[in-house]
């Protein structure tokens, strides 16, 4: 039997990451400093991961009710109202997800397959694509545009809106770009959105690592409360990528069709992460801002850093990427990277992994040591004098 | 400015100026200027390496002593904790609330040597009442840093 025959056409047309192949040469080679791996380069705060050792320790590990336990979800409500005024029944408005990227997937999966389509706005998260073609409906994506710091405009909107569109996916604080939304650049989405019968999906797992100004969601406008999914999770904010615990605020109607497919493929998120995440959400706070002061100063440092060298980039508010512009060297990201890397030893992410109107440009992670930085940045202006 | 210098330095000394600057939207100039003053207001005391000797070849015991004070009149502890401090043997004195009023930390190249001291020099001070000494065995942890960590990044390369 030939296996690849046997699978279904959206998952063999669906592309792997396209950060794979330098994965896999770096694995050959020494000496090389990663900008590449988007995850915090702190361990998790040991009190968060204590109260999951405890929770062993007391033979805590059985599953919880499919939606998390309830005492998580108290937390994250709480959490939501007092950080962001937005208000969720724990009771049926919060799912606890494994990671956020579970949330990602089942928030498309309950509203949109074959036959619908779903607006990704791009460069953005290598899995909303992937997550739309999976679930069998049609990416229509958004090319934002470096000269508006690669926020959403609803000109682009109103362009990708047909009579087939079922959702659209927000993410901001951004990964590739670092960019954010304030109020206003919502507000003239919202205009756009707000009669129309289409579900936003808003990834807000970045939404901690916000320097400059508060964070705002879409979902703090009263009129998209009721047609918005928000994500979040632990993994960007409290350093606890691996325990993969994440969740999703919504309509109840919506989250109750999402916990059908969450409870018959996941039935509920790891519960030594959940006891953790109940500890993060009470006393985490303080670990939070001192990592999110130590990544600003590194941000700086690094955007300051490529505009002495000549790459010009705008200043990235959010998240912990830089989206430098890499033009000026007249090769495409890839050869830039792949060059970079063989040349110089540093690793960085071609734009273009993250949607083909990324090109031109290369993703920089500040999420590793101010001495890793330092270097990359003198090797990196090496490798620009010798084009 | 200056609460965000110092937690800069605290964090990480061997910062260039010109990175300072840029993690405070500020000159270099200006950088320099502001770690002056610190310094000459007696702000900024030091700026000091924090080295784990157990990994060097080098002889050396600490050891914290618990010493209890009669103060003196109009006097308080001060003057019995500058007669302690000013030897170089003392690498730390501080006045502490409990069962005991000065906590000092001693140096030096072996238990004997610190032993002799205690006997020879602190403890024969006229208002020192008693002193307990507790040699160092093994440090874990010192200025917010654990030892014997290591912190190299072992993070898999993921895809995302």
């Amino acid at each position: 039997m030939n296996i690849k025959q046997m699978v279904k056409n959206n998952i063999l047309e669906t592309p792997p990451s396209g950060i794979r192949k330098y994965f896999d040469m770096i694995n050959e080679m020494e000496d090389v400093i990663s900008l590449g791996i988007g995850e915090p380069d702190f361990e998790t705060p040991w009190t968060i991961r204590e109260e999951g050792i405890y929770s062993l320790e007391r033979g805590k590990t059985h599953y919880s009710s499919n939606a998390g336990f309830i005492e998580l979800r108290q937390e994250i409500s709480n959490y939501m109202n007092n950080r962001f005024g937005l208000k969720y029944n724990p009771k049926d408005e919060i799912l606890v997800t494994v990671g956020g990227s579970e949330a990602i997937d089942i928030s498309i999966r309950t509203f949109a397959g074959p036959g619908d389509e779903v607006i990704v706005p791009e460069p953005s998260f290598v899995a909303y694509k992937g997550c739309v073609m999976f679930a069998g409906a049609t990416p229509v994506t958004i090319e934002l545009k470096a000269e508006d710091h690669f926020k959403l405009k609803p000109d682009q909107i109103i362009n990708a809106i047909t009579d087939k569109t079922k959702a659209i996916i927000i993410g901001y604080p951004n990964n590739p770009t670092g960019a954010t939304m304030d109020y206003e650049d919502y507000k003239a989405i919202v205009e756009v959105l707000k009669d129309k019968d289409i579900i936003v999906i808003s990834d807000e797992l970045y939404a901690e690592l916000t320097y400059k100004g508060n964070h705002v969601s879409i979902a703090q406008f009263p009129e998209m409360k009721d047609r918005t999914i928000v994500i979040n999770g632990f993994s960007k904010a409290f350093a606890m990528t691996g325990w993969r615990i994440g969740y999703a605020c919504g309509p109840a109607d919506a989250l109750e069709q999402m916990k059908k497919i969450h409870q018959y493929a996941l039935m509920c998120s790891p519960t030594t992460a959940q006891y953790a995440a109940i500890e993060a959400l009470k006393n985490g706070e303080p670990e939070v801002r001192r990592m999110v002061e130590e990544y600003n100063r590194r941000r700086l440092v690094m955007v300051d850093g490529f505009r002495k060298i000549g790459l010009n980039c705008f200043e990235p508010v959010g998240a912990f990427y830089v989206f430098p512009d890499i033009r000026v060297s007249g090769l495409s990201s890839d050869e830039f990277c792949e060059r970079l890397l063989m040349q110089e030893r540093v690793l960085m992410v071609p734009g273009n992994a993250f949607g083909a109107c990324g090109e031109g440009f290369v993703r920089a992670t500040y999420a590793t040591s101010i001495d890793n930085i330092r270097e990359a940045l003198v090797r990196i202006g090496r490798f620009l004098e010798s084009l | 400015m200056e609460k965000e210098l110092l937690s800069i330095l605290k964090n990480n000394c061997r910062l260039s100026v010109e990175e300072i600057a840029v993690m405070l939207g500020s000159t270099a100039d200006e950088v320099k200027a502001a770690m002056k003053e610190l310094s000459e207001k007696g702000v900024i005391v030091a700026y000091n390496a924090l080295i784990d000797w157990e990994k060097v070849d080098h002889e050396y015991v600490t050891a914290y002593i618990e010493v209890k004070v009669t103060p003196q009149r109009g006097q308080g502890f001060d003057k019995v904790a500058e007669r302690i401090y000013k030897y170089p043997q003392v690498t730390a004195c501080s006045l502490v609330s409990g069962g005991f009023d000065l906590f000092v930390v001693v140096e030096g190249k072996n238990m004997k040597e610190v032993a002799l001291f205690v006997a020879e020099k602190l403890a024969p001070i006229d208002s020192v009442m008693s002193c307990a000494t507790h040699f160092v065995l093994k440090k874990y942890k010192d200025s917010g840093v654990i030892f014997n960590k290591t912190y190299g990044d072992d993070r898999e390369a993921v895809v995302l």
